[in-house]
């Protein structure tokens, strides 16, 4: 009798015997810092290695490592996340159709050769989950148990939905705009994933139906062959696949909308742990947030060296207008210098050059503020679905 | 020997090497299909493992249950019963109890 293999072995020997058989993944694991953080490394379909969180319905984590590499994040790790396991599998770009019903003049079936005729438009955006982070809560909270990778900076070419919806013409009474994408649930009781668009947002101009993605089609798990993009608001609305807009009179009451992606009705969305729950809203848009990218918790410097700190920072739009850091865990604070701006919308780089001190520990911490007066706190904020964090975040190093 | 092995996963694997998508009749030349890595994990032993491979792998691999936080039973209760009434998922009521009792034994704060 062979002694019992321990789960973490199990899971190498059952990805390399994987790995073997499709000749694609490599099985790596990496240590995300909170209970259970545990992360497989699997390369999915278009994806290089990425953090699996979930493998079905796919839910991906970009390494931390790649948003120091460039504003843009490629398209191979652009993070993955799906609600329900009943994912496209199967998608024929010349008879896949866009259709527009509801409350319009003139119902819609749009093909991707006829959405491309229409005027494009470019936008570089930040999409991120709503639960990006959620792993640091603490009291920790249910939910997907994320570091900081649920989140990705590209270049999304598309239509205005404010087009398609002037070519279908939204009738009187119109309030929301109803989309839906080719993902379905596996059991037909479960709520299919549905998102809702107030119609003042939806014809604003803002919002695009993207079908490339840094120059090239969508990666199918970011939603080929057409996807929503929300600039400024968290990635629940950025629908993939979408296949159906429909336009209604009333607030769509559907699950994903009425109960699911709420945040507490409070300034900053946030609440006491053990509160009783209180009045909700739906999620919107983006906190704004800054990170340290060039260098990992604990990292070594060498004392006396030039040092350039680099980082991201990114808001819903508003409008960056500083981003300042601490070398000394946040007792003093400089004005770090913001890099090339690819719009109100992208993330934004910053540095500053740094010669680190007597050897020892050292703790760096960065903070962003935007032209309508908003920062990050120094504590985190709580709410009990774990939405939205914004934190200033800490990374510790070591100066030898 | 019998507890060290995990069916779904075997099957997951070989799965990969037997079965070889019957081509559809007169597919169009521009259909696109999407072939996801096998998932490698089933729930860990422990009574009523049985339970929760048969009913929770259903909607979704395995990590749904092995990233969260060590949590109390608590958590466990209300999680299995989301899944069942706002999750719509088959979950037979004399399941809910045993199933629970899993969850915190398996991946739970033990009190």
């Amino acid at each position: 009798m062979e002694p019992p293999l321990s789960r973490r072995r199990f899971l190498q020997q059952s990805a390399l015997a994987a790995a073997a058989l499709v000749g694609t993944s490599r099985a790596e694991e990496v240590e995300l810092p909170f209970a259970n953080g545990a992360r497989r490394l699997v390369a999915f379909p278009g994806k290089r290695p990425l953090l699996v969180l979930t493998h079905r319905p796919p839910q991906l984590e970009t390494p931390f490592a790649v948003f120091n590499e460039g504003l843009l994040t490629p398209n191979d790790a652009f993070f993955v996340r799906y609600h329900l396991s009943g994912i496209p599998t199967e998608i024929d770009p010349a008879t896949f159709r866009l259709e527009v019903s509801g409350l319009v003049k003139t119902p819609l079936s749009l093909s991707l050769a006829e959405l491309r005729q229409m005027e494009p438009v470019e936008v570089t955006a930040v999409n991120q989950c709503s639960g990006n982070s959620r792993g640091y809560f603490n009291p920790r909270v249910n939910g997907g148990q994320l570091g900081h990778g649920a989140m990705g900076n590209a270049r999304w070419k598309g239509v205005r939905l404010k087009d398609v919806l002037a070519k279908a013409g939204p009738a009187e009474g119109a309030r929301q705009v109803v989309c839906n994408g080719l993902d379905a649930p596996v059991v037909p009781a479960t709520p299919d994933f549905v998102k809702a668009l107030e119609i003042d947002h939806a014809l604003d101009g803002e919002i695009l139906l993207a079908y490339e993605m840094n120059g090239e089609e969508l990666p199918w798990l970011n939603g080929y062959p057409l996807r929503l993009v929300v600039p400024g608001y968290f990635g629940t609305y950025w629908i993939k696949h979408l296949s159906q807009l429909s336009v209604v009179g009333e607030t769509y009451a559907g699950f994903w909308m009425a109960s699911g992606y709420r945040i507490p009705a409070t300034p900053g969305g946030c609440a006491e742990p053990g509160a009783a729950p209180g009045k909700t809203l739906p999620i919107s848009q983006f906190k704004i947030r800054s990170f340290l990218t060039s260098l990992s918790e604990g990292a070594q410097v060498a004392s006396g060296r030039d040092t350039l700190l680099r980082g991201i920072a990114f808001d819903s739009g508003a409008g960056l207008t500083e981003v300042q850091v601490s070398t000394d865990g946040g007792r003093h604070w400089e004005a770090a210098a913001l890099g090339q701006d690819l719009g109100k919308y992208s993330f934004r780089e910053w540095t500053l050059p740094w010669k680190p001190g007597a050897p020892g520990p050292a703790q760096i911490k960065c903070r962003a503020f935007n032209r309508i007066g908003e920062t990050q706190p120094l504590e985190p904020l709580w709410n009990p679905q774990g939405y939205q964090r914004n934190a200033v975040e800490a990374v510790n190093l070591q100066i030898s | 020997m019998k507890r060290f092995l995990f069916p779904a996963a075997s099957l997951a694997l070989l799965g990969v090497a037997l079965a070889q998508p019957a081509p559809a009749p007169a597919a169009s030349p521009t259909l696109r299909r999407l072939a996801l890595p096998p998932e490698t994990g089933t729930y860990r032993p422990g009574p009523g493992a049985a339970l929760a491979n048969a009913l929770c792998l259903n909607c979704h691999s395995v990590e749904y249950c092995q990233s969260q936080p060590p949590l109390p039973e608590k958590y466990w209760d209300a999680t299995v019963k989301k899944m069942k009434e706002k999750f719509g998922a088959t979950l037979p009521p004399e399941a809910i109890a045993p199933l629970t009792q899993y969850l915190v034994e398996a991946y739970g704060k033990k009190p």
